[in-house]
C-alpha cells in the first residue's frame, strides 16, 4: 500500500525554484533516504508533507488522501506524520516527559495518565527512563535527539520523517540514534530519512534519492545507487563525499 | 604500567608571610578612610556647611517629618506594587496581540502598535497630569473620582507599553525551531503562544522587566504633582511649613531603602540569566 505519494510537487522560495516537479511514491514499511548536496531541496520536501511550508503546484497523499483533505482536519496529519528536526528543538523550559505528553494532552486530548504511560513506555524502549524529569539542556545532543524521536513517536504516527538528525551530533554520539532508527525500522515504521551519512543510508533505505537543484535525479536500491550509479551527477556527488572520507 | 599509579602529588599550598596576606587588604582600607575622609574634612571645612547642614540634614527636622513621610512611602510602595502585577500582565497581552498573525486580528495589531507609540511617546508626568486632573475633572458619573486611581492608571499606560516592546522582543528571540516544532506537532497559534513561546519568552526577558520595575519604583512619586499624598508630597508640605529641606532627605532615603536591594535582586536574575545561556552553548 502506497503511505505517501508526492506528486508533482513545486515549490518556490520567491523566485528561486526549490523543488521542481518532485515525483516520490513511499510504500509502507519502506524506508526512503534523500541525498544531496545542501540547498538541493530535501529538508524542504519533508517540510512540505508535514504541512510546515505550503508550496505552489502539485499535490501530497497520505494513504490516497491530498493532506489538503477535510478528512484530516486540523490535527489528524500531525498525529499521523511524525518529524525530527536537525537542532532537535525540544522546548527548554519543560522537562522531557512534558516535552513527549504535550502534543497528545493539548492537541489530541489524552488524558495525562495515559499519555504519560506511554510516554514512560517508549523512553523505557530507547534506554531513557531515568531522564523523564530531567530538562533538555542537561541532556547531552544524542539523548536529546533521542528525546525527540520519542516526541514524534508519541501519537503514534505512521510515517516519521527525519530531517539531518545526526548532522549536530559530536561523532561518538551518532551511532547511539542511528541504532534506534534501525530498530524503528525493524519495527515496520515507514520513513522518509534526509541524511549525509551515507554509510548509514546503504544500510538501513530500501531505497535511496539523489536530489539535485530541486530534483530527484536518480532513484534506486542503495546497492546499485552507491556502487553503480548511473546519473553523472549522482557520480559526481559521491565522487565528493568519498573523497572526504565519508562513504 | 601500574593502573593504579599513584597521581603526582598536587603543588604545596603557598605559605604566605603575614605581609604578603595582610597588607593589600590594609591598603585598600587605608587608602579608602584617607581618600574619604579628605573630602569629608575639605566639605565639613566649607564656609557654608553648618547652613547646608542645617537645612538637609537636622536630625530634629528628620524625626519630626518622619511619620507622615513613612506614611507617604507606603502610598508610594502600594501603588507601586499594585501597578507592577497590572503593568506584568496587561504588556504581556499588548505583546501577544501584536504577535498574532492572520487578517481577522489586523484591529488588534493596529491598536497595538498605536497604544505603544503613544504611551511610550509621551512624558509620564504628562500622562499623570492629564489623568489625574482631567479625568476626575470630567465627573462622569460611575468613573472613579480619586486622583490616585487615575495617576496610577497613568503610569500603568506609560510603563505597559515599554513592558510590551521587552516582551515582544523576548518572543522575536526565541528561535523559529521552536515555533516548527510545535507546528509540527499539530499545536495551534494560540498553544503554540501559550505553551511554547510566551513561557520562553518571559524566562528571556525577566532581568529587562526587573530593570523597568526598578525604574517605576521612583517614577510613581510622579503622582505627587497631582496631589497624592506621596512620600515626595508630604516632604513637600513639611518643607513649605518650615523652610527646611530636611524632610525631602528623608523621603530619599526611604526610596533608596527600597531601590537598592531591589536593583541587587535584578542584578543576580541576570547573572544568573547569563550563566543558563552559557551552560545552554557548551
Amino acid at each position: 500500500m502506497q503511505r505517501v505519494h508526492v506528486e508533482n510537487l513545486t515549490k518556490y522560495f520567491g523566485s528561486t525554484l526549490v523543488l521542481d516537479a518532485v515525483d516520490l511514491q513511499v510504500e509502507e514499511h519502506e524506508v526512503v533516504c534523500l541525498i544531496g548536496a545542501s540547498g538541493s531541496g530535501k529538508s524542504t520536501l519533508l517540510r512540505c508533507i508535514t504541512k510546515l511550508v505550503p508550496f505552489d503546484h502539485g499535490t501530497i497523499r497520505l494513504d490516497g488522501v491530498s493532506i489538503h483533505d477535510e478528512q484530516f482536519g486540523k490535527n489528524e496529519l500531525h498525529k499521523r506524520v511524525g518529524i525530527v528536526f536537525q537542532a532537535y528543538n525540544l522546548f527548554p523550559h519543560i522537562n522531557v516527559l512534558n516535552n513527549i505528553t504535550l502534543a497528545p494532552r493539548k492537541v489530541h486530548g489524552i488524558s495525562r495518565g495515559e499519555s504519560e504511560e506511554r510516554a514512560h513506555q517508549l523512553l523505557a524502549l530507547f534506554g531513557m527512563s531515568e531522564y523523564a524529569d530531567s530538562y533538555p539542556e542537561r541532556l547531552s545532543g544524542g539523548q536529546q535527539q533521542r528525546v525527540a524521536i520519542v516526541r514524534a513517536l508519541a501519537t503514534q504516527p505512521d510515517v516519521l520523517l527525519l530531517d539531518e538528525v545526526t548532522a549536530a551530533l559530536d561523532p561518538e554520539l551518532i551511532g547511539g540514534v542511528l541504532r534506534i532508527i534501525k530498530d524503528l525500522k525493524n519495527d515496520g515504521m515507514t520513513m522518509i530519512i534526509v541524511t549525509h551519512e551515507m554509510g548509514f543510508a546503504r544500510d538501513v533505505a530500501d531505497r535511496v534519492c539523489f536530489l539535485e537543484d530541486g530534483r530527484i535525479l536518480e532513484e534506486d536500491s542503495p546497492e546499485k545507487l552507491f556502487s553503480r550509479p548511473e546519473h553523472p551527477r549522482t557520480k559526481q556527488f559521491l565522487q565528493r563525499i568519498i573523497e572526504a572520507g565519508r562513504l | 604500567m601500574s593502573s593504579e599509579r599513584a597521581a603526582p602529588a598536587p603543588p604545596a599550598r603557598q605559605t604566605l608571610s603575614f605581609r604578603e596576606r595582610y597588607l593589600p587588604s590594609f591598603i585598600s582600607v587605608l587608602s579608602v578612610v584617607v581618600v574619604f575622609g579628605a573630602a569629608w574634612r575639605v566639605i565639613t571645612a566649607a564656609e557654608y556647611w553648618p547652613q547646608i547642614r542645617a537645612q538637609f540634614f537636622s536630625l530634629e527636622a528628620i524625626v519630626a517629618a518622619f511619620p507622615r513621610v513613612l506614611r507617604g512611602f507606603l502610598v508610594n510602595m502600594s501603588v507601586w506594587a499594585i501597578a507592577l502585577v497590572v503593568i506584568a500582565l496587561w504588556a504581556l497581552v499588548l505583546a501577544v496581540f501584536r504577535s498574532l498573525s492572520g487578517p481577522w486580528f489586523a484591529p488588534l495589531r493596529v491598536f497595538t502598535v498605536v497604544y505603544i507609540d503613544l504611551f511610550r511617546g509621551l512624558p509620564s508626568l504628562l500622562l499623570v497630569l492629564l489623568f489625574g486632573f482631567g479625568i476626575p475633572a470630567l465627573q462622569i458619573p460611575g468613573l472613579p473620582k480619586s486622583s490616585l486611581f487615575w495617576g496610577a492608571v497613568a503610569m500603568v499606560m506609560s510603563y505597559s507599553a515599554y513592558a510590551a516592546e521587552v516582551y515582544r522582543s523576548g518572543m522575536e528571540a526565541v528561535h523559529d525551531g521552536q515555533r516548527a516544532a510545535a507546528k509540527a506537532l499539530g499545536l495551534s497559534q494560540g498553544q503554540t503562544l501559550r505553551y511554547a513561546i510566551v513561557p520562553q519568552a518571559v524566562r528571556n526577558v525577566l532581568p529587562a522587566l526587573l530593570n523597568l520595575a526598578v525604574a517605576l519604583q521612583k517614577d510613581v512619586a510622579l503622582l505627587s504633582v497631582i496631589g497624592v499624598r506621596d512620600a515626595v508630597r508630604e516632604a513637600q508640605i513639611y518643607t513649605a511649613r518650615t523652610f527646611n529641606y530636611s524632610s525631602l532627605i528623608a523621603a530619599a532615603f526611604l526610596f533608596l531603602l527600597a531601590t537598592i536591594p531591589m536593583a541587587r535582586l535584578t542584578d543576580y536574575v541576570a547573572r544568573r540569566d547569563q550563566e543558563r545561556r552559557l551552560q545552554r552553548t557548551l
